[in-house]
């Protein structure tokens, strides 16, 4: 009976640090064929995550195309339901909640920032409309003139002006777009925002802005970001803490410190090599690591470690035994032979 | 056309609101402005809208009741008294043309909407939400479209008396598994889009999806097959008539008006009484056809001014 309680606190306790829990996350997409439409096999998108992220701070995802990234920041905001694995945010499992439930206990809370500022935006709705919407199927203020208050609010909130409320979305450029859904993730008031490549289809000018901007709403609003990107440049600007995925598995997540300075996982570093740099001094003083080979399928994962196709660094063991993600100190985790 | 131009209401307006001065341009009038270039489909729109009205106002242009009868003036060629002749029963084929284009019209718009209506929520459905409702709903349309339409059709007729609403009711029952699989083929690609995510995200309820975010912007193929299908269904309505089995005379349709012309000798010797009911169907299913060309190009986001 004790300990129960004490476990139920330390939940709790745990639950006021971490916004968000992830364990074991898996989602499977299956392979269809034949007139029957029988299940033939399974694309691996997600394949067992485990993570944490704190209430604040801004989680960077990173990864090569294809290695699951959007799909795991589209299954944590359920708009893909998991295969398999936890899902907590706020202390309450939303793993298998249905729409209803997490209306009521998620929905608001929990927001995203889409790649594509060009096919996020309804083209036959007005900006007015599209803000306004969220705050109607919520019931959030008292009237329409409230809400329309909230929406002007919002415009400026994202630096746009208050006046645009019944223009169309094709009037406005990429940035001002992207712009736009920001303040439509916003509009709800979330704690947690899910930015997938929200910066990817931007001139890198306007990059700079956006990014700027989602930092002055983070401390504005005390909003915890997860920011998925390929692009590691960007999220070392704005991540404090960052995960590195390979083929549907978080292959290492530290503090940025740590794994822009002191990468552990081989794919990490040759990541990190791959990175452009101008400046000579800081060429000399790093070593190219070119993977060879390709993705491998995710309907066909390799066995043991996914990575050790790939690896430089491949050992016997790499192709049998699946490595743990654990802790290698400082909070470090990595998933790799190397380091057991 | 076919999409209501957004306006705005009330509750987006502020007051001093100086900055406002440039109105913007809505996607409605974008689209009105790449119709007008099309001068075919500008053209055959006020075609439509001429025959449209005169069919509405039929009683009062029309000079003479439509079953009235100058027998002794039977099969008189166009002139003076006469503008387009009478029929073997000495009626009037100007005023003949006007009511039936009052039929024509009627069951082309009518049978339409109930297909359009039910193809739009059948395909809607199978698109959105995919699996096995989809496989359902899609494999039911299979069976539908596997019947010989034609002959189901005559068959339909003949239990059930030829009458307007027989005809209207049997079209539209049998005419929107084009629309269905349309629509659904639409869904499938508008839903996964971006801003339907977001929607979701926002716990939006899945029918508000459906027919605020996706219906929308799926609405341009919707209203092209709509225009394509009224000109199909007049023509089908014609072949029906013609073979005795659609609108059943003394009530005039230009189909059953050209059940005359299973005569030979009445097609050479007064030309009239057929050749301009054939005339008024070509002229409105072409019509129709070029509006439906129009309204894709102005729907068609790609085609540029």
């Amino acid at each position: 009976m004790q300990q129960t309680v004490t476990k139920m606190e330390k939940c709790e306790a745990k639950s006021q640090v971490n916004i968000l829990e992830v364990r074991n996350l898996k989602k499977y997409f299956p392979i269809k064929s034949g007139i029957l439409q029988k299940t033939t096999g399974h694309i691996k998108a997600v394949d067992g995550i485990n993570l944490e992220v704190k209430r604040g701070e801004t989680l960077g995802i990173v990864g090569e195309s294809g290695c699951g990234k959007s799909t795991m920041g589209r299954t944590l905001i359920r708009l893909y339901e998991p295969t398999e694995g936890e899902i907590i945010f706020n202390g309450n499992d939303i793993t298998h909640l249905s729409e209803s439930q997490l209306r009521k206990l998620m929905r608001k809370q929990m927001q995203m920032i889409f790649q594509d500022p060009f096919a996020s935006l309804n083209p036959r709705k007005t900006l007015g409309k599209i803000l306004h919407e969220p705050l109607k199927t919520h019931q959030l203020y008292a009237d329409n003139y409230e809400r329309s208050e909230r929406v002007a609010e919002l415009l400026e909130t994202v630096g746009l002006n208050r006046s645009f409320t019944n223009r169309y979305p094709h009037e406005f450029s990429g940035g001002q777009r992207q712009r736009i859904g920001i303040a439509r993730a916003l509009a709800l008031q979330p704690e947690l925002i899910i930015a997938d490549e929200a910066v990817s289809a931007l001139d890198v000018s306007i990059q700079a802005q956006i990014i700027n901007l989602m930092e002055d709403l983070q401390e504005e609003f005390n909003l915890t970001y997860i920011f998925i990107s390929h692009d590691l440049s960007v999220v070392r600007h704005i991540a404090s803490r960052v995960g590195v995925m390979y083929l549907g598995n978080l292959v290492e997540l530290a503090n940025k410190e740590d794994i822009y300075i002191e990468p552990l996982h081989p794919y990490t570093k040759a990541l990190l090599s791959a990175v452009p740099m101008i400046r000579k001094k800081d060429l000399s003083k790093r070593e190219r690591i070119v993977l060879r080979g390709d993705l491998p399928s995710p309907s066909n994962p390799p066995s043991g470690c996914v990575f050790h196709t790939r690896c430089p660094a491949k050992m016997d063991i790499c192709r049998e035994v699946i490595p743990t993600f654990k802790d290698c100190g400082s909070s470090h985790f990595v998933a790799c032979h190397l380091y057991e | 056309m076919g999409q209501p131009e957004q306006k705005t209401t009330g509750i987006f307006e502020y007051k001093n609101s100086s900055i406002l001065e440039r109105k913007p341009e809505s996607i409605s009038k974008i689209m009105l402005r790449k119709y007008m270039k099309n001068k075919l489909a500008v053209f055959s729109a006020i075609i439509l809208l001429l025959i449209i009205s005169a069919a509405i106002f039929a009683p009062i242009i029309a000079p003479y009741d439509p079953s009235e009868q100058h027998l002794l003036e039977a099969l008189s060629p166009p002139g003076e008294k006469y503008l387009l002749g009478t029929d073997d029963l000495g009626r009037d084929t100007l005023t003949r043309l006007l009511y039936g284009a009052q039929v024509s019209l009627i069951v082309g718009f009518t049978s339409v909407a109930g297909s359009i209506f039910i193809g739009t929520v059948v395909g809607a459905i199978a698109g959105y939400f995919g699996g096995l409702i989809d496989a359902i709903l899609m494999r039911f349309v299979d069976v539908i479209i596997s019947f010989p339409s034609l002959f189901l059709l005559i068959t339909l007729v003949t239990i059930f008396e030829p009458s307007l609403m027989t005809l209207i009711s049997v079209f539209a029952l049998f005419g929107w598994t084009g629309t269905a699989r349309l629509v659904r083929g639409e869904f499938l690609s508008l839903r996964s889009r971006e801003f339907v995510l977001a929607a979701k995200t926002m716990g939006i309820r899945s029918w508000r999806i459906i027919f605020s975010h996706i219906l929308p912007n799926a609405m341009g193929p919707i209203v092209v097959s709509a225009t394509l299908g009224i000109g199909g269904v007049i023509l089908a309505e014609t072949a029906l008539s013609y073979l005795g089995l659609g609108i059943q005379p003394p009530k005039p349709s230009w189909g059953n008006m050209l059940q005359s012309a299973q005569s030979l000798k009445i097609m050479i010797e007064a030309w009239w009484f057929t050749l301009f009911p054939g005339l008024m169907i070509l002229i409105t299913v072409l019509s129709f056809n070029f509006v439906g060309d129009g309204l894709r190009d102005a729907f068609d986001p790609k085609i540029n001014e």
